[in-house]
């Protein structure tokens, strides 16, 4: 059931308004309901995948709030009879029973994942050094709906009750829902539990502000998705696979290089990012009309002024997810301290300062590499991430140089330029998303630079990609309203309070009139089949 | 406390550690900087900073800061 189906959009519809009509105390369990069945009707084997995640994160959490308030009992209890020395070896005693529930968990739960997901990429990597009958067969592996995402969103959670900054929830069905939340699902955002929690298990009374904030976002985010990514998505595959054409010669098979590359480039960086915010635009946005918070994924990424800055504000809840389960519990361990203290004697400050940080954020665009995909590509992408922001970070005493010697920090002229190139650094790296190989992609993205073919930007080329002179205007004029509306964000914050706050013939006229877009402009029909969301494959 | 903000001001002159209370909240600092702050922590005051004590309320000053690493060095 894909967000752009009539049937999710009945779903949603009926979802809705039971929501409403059922008693209160039932809204939440309601949405149980509903989440499972989005799950099953995705392929009923999904649900025995989330029911064990859900089991075990439910089983697990429970001990490990066991042990936390066994400790501060005992500790209690024996305040005055035990000194600092038999605090600290009573606590370690307890921290050591912790970290075993919390590591079987985790296996359990990234066990399932990386079976489902990773073990046809770790066959194929093994065939590559076999040969003949020895090589290993692959094997037919069902990927459920989300996986990633709601094991993520599960193991955050366990780690904060292993922490002790989160009570474990008692009542399983709530977890069951935190776990299976339909309109995150699909695609994310990777909620936390302390936050989700707040409004999730919330009886909430129709209100009308709140309901059409919800609407008005979740048609901004079909806008995006329909109008404009799946728009593109023809372009765009047509200019990453290449496309037999029939010629003077007769059939050929045209490859595009050079030019073409860069304009793939640019119209798969429009692509993702109107696909991937207008998916979350519709989720906060279901979420809203239900009076739930979901939390913000993005914040203007393509204003970012360096790619440091861009992976602040692009997919921030799994950006936060990786800093806090993985940067920095890697950056603190013992023998990461040790390391630093060791480099810091032996290689100098300058080195001890660095290896810490360096070796921690190799495991973590590794692991955000992984976590995209199970290919070669991906690590790539991961890594080539991770050289970039090194690279920038060390740059950062001359960028400071320059920017003190030619008085150009904060000059309009010079924050577009960098904003512009940092949206070309991230798109170019993106492109390990888009080509079969990394060889293949080295050697499209290398074209860009050797093949100058720069005239075919002029001379009507890009009108036999499968975009009609009718279909730029469309996307032309849609990047510019969702320019526009950036903009203003940026300026002024939210444009639906700004809307709001007008007679309410504008906020409810603009709302009709985004929705006659959608279903005037968006792509559909023949060689425009409503895509499914790009994240989530992931 | 002298000790840390000579760690701090060495990581970001152009802050006043003395009266910022903002550190996290308007991202002067950010996870390289914690890093750098928390294994420097480590090397001078010979204290581990886990990581479950990363969060905004224990970075967001010198003072907060200078709170943790008294608290952990006493525990």
């Amino acid at each position: 059931m894909l967000f752009t189906s009539y049937e999710f959009i009945a779903f949603m519809a009926v979802v809705f308004l039971a929501y409403y009509l059922v008693p209160r105390k039932a809204q939440w369990p309601l949405l149980l309901v509903a989440s499972y069945v989005f799950y099953w009707c995705a392929n009923p084997m999904y649900l025995l995948f989330i029911g064990v995640t859900t089991v075990s994160t439910y089983a697990v959490s429970r001990l490990l709030e066991k042990v936390n308030a066994q400790q501060k009992a005992y500790l209690q209890e024996h305040k005055a009879e035990l000194d600092k020395e038999q605090k600290k070896a009573y606590k370690a005693k307890m921290k050591a029973k912790k970290w075993h529930l919390l590591l079987l968990c985790l296996i359990f739960n990234l066990g399932i994942l990386s079976v489902t997901k990773y073990s046809n990429f770790v066959i194929t990597n093994i065939n590559t050094f076999l040969s003949g009958s020895s090589k290993l067969a692959l094997v037919d592996m069902i990927v459920p709906l989300g996986i990633s995402f709601y094991t993520f969103q599960s193991m955050g959670y366990i780690i904060d009750v292993y922490r002790d900054k989160q009570a474990a929830q008692k009542n399983f069905f709530k977890l069951a829902l935190f776990v299976s939340f339909f309109p995150q699902l699909a695609q994310g955002p990777i909620s936390r539990y302390g936050d989700l929690s707040k409004t999730l298990y919330e009886p909430h009374p129709f209100d009308r502000k709140t309901v059409s904030y919800g609407v008005m976002r979740i048609l901004w985010g079909y806008f995006k998705k329909v109008v404009i990514a799946d728009r593109l998505v023809t372009g765009v595959l047509t200019l990453i696979n290449g496309q037999e054409m029939i010629t003077d010669l007769g059939k050929v098979f045209v490859d595009y290089n050079g030019a073409y590359v860069f304009v793939a480039m640019l119209f798969y960086a429009f692509q993702l990012y109107c696909d991937f915010t207008g998916g979350i635009d519709i989720t906060i946005g279901i979420a809203e009309t239900m009076g739930i918070r979901v939390a913000e994924n993005f914040n203007l990424p393509y204003f970012s002024k360096n790619i440091k800055e861009y992976w602040n504000r692009w997919h921030i809840t799994m950006g936060t997810w990786f800093t806090d389960y993985i940067f920095y519990p890697i950056s603190v361990c013992k023998p990461m301290l040790k390391l630093s203290k060791w480099s810091r004697e032996h290689l100098g400050p300058a080195v001890g300062k660095r290896v810490t940080v360096y070796l921690s954020s190799f495991a973590v665009w590794l692991t955000t590499g992984i976590w995209h995909g199970a290919a070669w590509n991906f690590i790539v992408w991961g890594l080539a991430n991770w050289v970039v922001i090194m690279v920038s970070q060390e740059l950062e005493p001359l960028y400071a140089k320059f920017h003190a010697r030619f008085k150009v920090k904060g000059k309009a002229p010079y924050e577009v330029f960098q904003v512009v190139r940092t949206i070309l650094l991230m798109s170019m790296i993106r492109m390990f998303d888009c080509y079969r190989d990394v060889p293949l992609t080295f050697k499209k993205v290398g074209s860009m630079f050797t093949s100058f073919n720069w005239g075919v930007l002029f001379d009507g080329s890009l009108l036999r990609i499968g975009l009609s002179s009718a279909d730029y205007l469309v996307l032309a004029a849609g990047l510019v309203i969702v320019l526009g509306v950036s903009l203003f964000k940026n300026k002024h914050g939210s444009v639906r309070d700004a809307l709001y706050a007008k007679p309410s013939v504008l906020f409810y006229g603009l709302m009709g009139l985004l929705l006659v877009m959608i279903l005037i402009f968006g792509a559909y029909g023949i060689g425009f089949d409503s895509s499914q969301f790009i994240y989530t494959q992931f | 406390m002298n000790d840390l903000l000579e760690i701090l001001e060495n990581l970001h002159p152009e802050v006043d550690f003395e009266t910022c209370t903002t550190l996290i909240d308007d991202k002067i600092l950010d996870s390289f900087d914690i890093i750098t702050i928390i294994s420097e922590i480590n090397e001078e005051f010979d204290v581990v900073i886990p990581a479950e004590e990363i969060v905004p309320e224990n970075f967001n000053s010198a003072k907060a800061l200078h709170e943790l690493v008294t608290r952990l060095a006493d525990e």
